[in-house]
């Protein structure tokens, strides 16, 4: 599936302090009994929203709108399921800056054309406390160049070298690059001695 | 193979690797492909929009788990939606030629328990699933790791995934394992020294002469819980205790072809001398029954010693401490035994086996679950199931007060209609102590083994159970 690129991310943050925050707190499993992923984005977070009784970042006026989430460390660990980042996408969010994460949710990411970028502690401390003074400013994550520009000033992020590929080239839906390769696939099937049942030679 | 020694993770990688794409990822062959109710419904849907077959149905294994209810699983499902997402695997599975595990087939179970106990899962091979806890499979020698939904996909239609290469971490554990110290205190121990991130980035290749003297049962527990450390994956390396414990399974190769196996699969373990990104070692002398006291699975303490307070506690966990503490309203400084619950849950992908349910039957048989403890004991396969009930495991529960359900994941996720209520404790042998994991949004889990678990519905409220063995 042809997709244009994504080489830059830009409009209002969101910031989400805590570190460890699971895919379960984004979208919890009771919201999964679906066979499509239509109406999880209504749910993001639903469960932390209703315990903060109002006072989520989601919820908060001034980051209406947002389409960059600034999140702590080991962002979306726990379970695999791509409801998580399918939720945050349908909020709204075409982007993550965060100290790290978690790997599933990162690939998942990936697959959706949401870009993660992480940035040094200090860099995104300045950048949350900077966002959180000035909603309203405009951030910009920076595909190619591998930037975070914000009222903090312009700071360098890490996007790996083979995602930052696929989003800039469009690629990040894998299965049509993968088909590509397909008799290769069908010599390294025959090369297992085990997809063969270990017949004898 | 060439003369420098390599461990498994590289020897599986480079005889799995199709060829380099322009990414600069490596495309990787899965050789199987586990697929369950929840995480796969949307990918057949992309496939169908895409107008393509599955390229290796027979590499592909089905069931349902997630949503499955525990107390009856008799058609139609209560439960509307539960039985819509079931129609739709049956569907899915009918028109691509997949082979269902559903409950009518008898072979019915938690996709981490019947790929294993089935000889599905083999050392040596790459095994994807849309399920965080396939590491469990890493416990044969294979490389296994979870995948979101549009991976799914992309296996379903090409077999294959685009991975960057992992580090590998080798984590040695050393150490005589005391009395009442299961593989569960040994996986929350690992998980509590390197943190919930530490792994992230990593394969972890549990190793050691603790890793060794176990059994496959054990092993499973130890590498399901890899990504509650935040490595995707995690292996133990075959040995002849994998090579027995697959020897007849029913996919499993059998009489020669089963020999030539062998001989494969001694080849493919890590060789001394081999390279690791890094390496960590563990002393089992010091791991106690351990318990969570937090929300998440790094939070464990032994069951001996008393819930951090904040002020002992470094710096940059300060903030993760506090969130934990007000959440799960436990007094900081004072000890984690004694701790009331309402429920004690047994089952899970990583302690649903029969070997779990026999140390849990055996702690059960000393007392009685009080009347205000709700206890399930939820075996994780309908084959486990079986072998409970002929060695007369379901009576003893029941006898002491246990409910005695259908195969199904149950309460570690609560997706079926085993739930915690409101505020609610759980003593719980699953994996995540996650804010709402068990079904309730403010509910509370205890992670522990099993045998811990059955100590805490007995008594009501966290105990040791090296008191009781």
């Amino acid at each position: 599936m042809a997709r244009s690129s994504i080489d830059t991310v830009t409009g209002r943050a969101c910031v989400l302090r805590g570190d460890d925050i699971d895919t379960d707190r984004i979208i919890p499993a009771r919201f999964m009994k679906v066979v499509s992923f239509d109406s999880v984005g209504e749910h993001a977070f639903e469960d932390d929203r209703l315990a903060a009784k109002g006072n989520h970042p989601l919820d908060d006026d001034r980051y209406a709108g947002a389409r960059i989430l600034v999140v702590g460390k080991n962002f979306g660990c726990g379970s695999s399921r791509e409801h998580a980042p399918q939720a945050l996408m349908r909020f709204g969010f075409d982007a993550f800056i965060g100290a790290s994460f978690a790997e599933i949710f990162a690939g998942n990411c990936t697959a959706l054309g949401l870009v993660c970028a992480t940035l040094p502690e200090s860099d995104l401390e300045a950048l949350m406390g900077s966002v959180e003074l000035d909603p309203e400013q405009e951030v910009a994550l920076d595909v190619t160049a591998r930037t975070v520009r914000s009222r903090a000033g312009t700071v360098a992020c890490e996007i790996p070298d083979g995602t930052r590929q696929q989003l800039l080239e469009g690629t990040w839906d894998a299965t049509g690059m993968l088909l590509e390769g397909a008799d290769d696939v069908a010599r390294t099937a025959e090369s297992l001695p085990y997809v063969g049942g270990f017949a004898g030679s | 193979m060439g003369n420098t020694p390599r461990n498994l993770f590289d020897k599986v990688w480079e005889a799995h690797r199709v060829r380099e794409l322009p990414s600069g990822q490596t495309q990787l062959f899965i050789g199987t492909h586990l697929v369950h109710e929840v995480t796969s419904p949307q990918a057949f849907a992309m496939l169908r929009e895409r107008d393509l077959p599955v390229r290796f149905p027979g590499r592909t294994f089905a069931t349902v788990d997630h949503i499955i209810p525990t107390d009856s699983q008799v058609r139609p499902l209560s439960d509307e939606l539960a039985e819509a997402m079931m129609t739709e695997l049956e569907r899915n599975c009918r028109e691509h030629g997949i082979e269902l595990f559903d409950a009518a087939s008898g072979s019915q179970g938690i996709v981490h328990v019947i790929g294993p106990e089935q000889g599905i899962t083999l050392p040596g091979s790459t095994i994807a699933c849309g399920d965080s806890h396939t590491s469990t499979h890493g416990a044969f020698g294979a490389i296994a790791f979870g995948i979101g939904t549009s991976q799914v996909r992309d296996v379903l239609a090409t077999q294959t995934l685009a991975m960057s290469r992992l580090k590998v971490r080798r984590i040695e554990t050393t150490g005589a394992r005391g009395p009442g110290v299961y593989a569960k205190d040994v996986t929350l121990a690992i998980i509590r020294q390197l943190g919930v991130n530490g792994g992230v980035g990593y394969a972890y290749e549990y190793a050691g002469p603790v890793l060794d003297a176990m059994t496959l049962e054990e092993r499973m527990t130890v590498c399901n819980m890899s990504i509650e450390g935040g490595a995707r994956c995690g292996y133990v390396n075959p040995d002849e205790t994998t090579y027995e414990y697959l020897r007849g399974r029913p996919y499993a190769p059998q009489g020669e072809a089963f020999e030539r196996a062998v001989e494969w699969w001694r080849g493919i373990a890590s060789e001394p001398g081999a390279h690791y990104d890094d390496r960590v070692e563990v002393d089992a002398a010091k791991i106690a029954p351990s318990v969570t006291w937090g929300i998440n699975p790094g939070q464990n303490i032994g069951v001996d010693e008393k819930v951090p307070k904040i002020n002992d506690t470094p710096d940059e966990e300060r903030a993760s401490v506090a969130e934990a503490l007000e959440y799960m309203e436990l007094k900081a400084g004072e000890p984690i035994a004694g701790t009331p619950i309402d429920v004690a849950f047994i089952g899970s992908c990583t302690n649903g086996r029969i070997s779990d349910l026999r140390e849990a039957a055996r702690v059960a048989q000393k007392g009685q679950v009080p009347s205000g403890v709700r206890a399930l004991v939820v075996p994780g396969s309908a084959r486990v199931a079986r072998e409970a009930e002929a060695e007369g495991l379901h009576e003893v529960f029941r006898a002491h007060g246990f409910q005695w359900r259908e195969p199904g994941c149950s309460m570690c996720l609560a997706m079926d209609p085993d739930k915690l209520q409101g505020r609610g404790i759980c003593a719980s042998s699953s994996n995540r102590n996650f804010k709402g994991r068990q079904g309730s949004p403010t509910g509370r889990t205890l992670l522990m083994s099993p045998a811990m678990v059955a100590a805490a519905a007995i008594h009501g409220k966290v105990v040791d159970v090296r008191e009781l063995l």
